[in-house]
């Protein structure tokens, strides 16, 4: 993965799958360079046993294969840049992930395309569930939500519709930059 | 946010494409392009949006593009498959963004699958 924003599309499958109503989305950067990306669900959440091990790659819910590098990668990455992972998880409620990364690092990932990840999420998923995006730094504060898109489109209009797939790039992308534009390339 | 009226000029104008849709009533040609860990390192992300900004470029109406996970070829991602109703599945390997309006003119737009960049081509070599 050459972006966070990769990581973020790839994990965030584990929530869709999870069968999650709402998903949250955080960047947080703080004056010190770190930054944190978070991801907090209300899926079905994992067992303490599942929880323990979900960290190797040979651990894996699916059942075509004996290898997930979902999170494993995850946590190489954050790690190179002398961050970490943390993740908390309650079997019925939901689960939180949240992978530190030090931008100051010259090891550290560009967050990346994050309006292009968040596009192609939302096409993948365009019913359930809903997704929120904050994004904040020392330069302010943004935020997204797809139940606001969906208050204006109404029932008949699929947030999955190119139009408005192309509409949420190009808004997001309006929103994301003044607040980790420093570090997105 | 960017402006809010936008959204709600896309919504009426995407309401009457929709309506446009369903009286034809035809089956609709899928895009499927692989999206687990592989499909996204070997840059699907990319390769998926490109096909939406083609196929709204074109205004094709009977066109839908959707994910799916691993297929266990991850050496070929990023996979996209093409399924025309009443032809055979189709499947594009090493797909990149610039692949894209090829696919979409020549198989899509005018029925002939892109035979180089097949998986029956990619196999062979």
């Amino acid at each position: 993965m050459r972006e966070i924003a990769l990581h973020l599309l790839d994990i965030v499958q584990n929530s869709v799958t999870a069968g999650a109503a709402h998903v949250d989305i955080r960047f947080d950067l703080g004056d010190d360079g770190m930054l944190t990306m978070s991801v907090k669900d209300d899926g079905k959440g994992m067992s303490p046993e599942l929880l323990e091990r979900v960290r190797s790659p040979f651990v894996t819910t699916r059942t075509t294969r004996k290898v997930g590098l979902g999170i494993p990668l995850l946590q190489q990455n954050a790690m190179l840049s002398g961050g970490d992972v943390q993740l908390e998880s309650t079997e019925g409620v939901g689960t939180l992930i949240q992978a530190r990364f030090n931008t100051a690092s010259i090891d550290c990932l560009p967050v990346g395309d994050l309006a292009e990840t968040l596009a192609t999420i939302i096409m993948g998923s365009p019913d359930k569930p809903e997704f929120s995006l904050t994004c904040t730094g020392p330069n302010g504060e943004a935020s997204f939500s797809t139940e606001e898109v969906r208050a204006v489109l109404g029932d008949e209009v699929s947030l999955a519709e190119p139009e408005v797939v192309q509409w949420i790039r190009q808004s997001l992308q309006e929103e994301i930059e003044p607040i980790l534009g420093g570090i997105m390339r | 946010m960017k402006s809010l009226a936008e959204l709600e000029a896309i919504r009426k104008a995407t309401l009457n494409r929709i309506n446009l849709r369903t009286e034809n009533d035809e089956e609709a040609t899928r895009v499927v392009v692989g999206m687990a860990t592989c499909g996204i390192a070997a840059g699907a992300r990319p390769v998926m949006l490109s096909f939406m900004d083609e196929i709204s470029k074109r205004q094709l109406k009977n066109v839908t593009v959707s994910q799916t996970g691993c297929i266990g070829m991850c050496r070929l991602e990023p996979m996209v498959d093409v399924i025309v109703p009443g032809k055979e599945k189709v499947t594009y390997v090493h797909v990149k963004p610039e692949m894209v309006p090829r696919i979409v003119a020549e198989h899509i737009v005018n029925g002939r699958p892109v035979a180089e960049y097949t998986i029956g081509a990619a196999e062979n070599e």
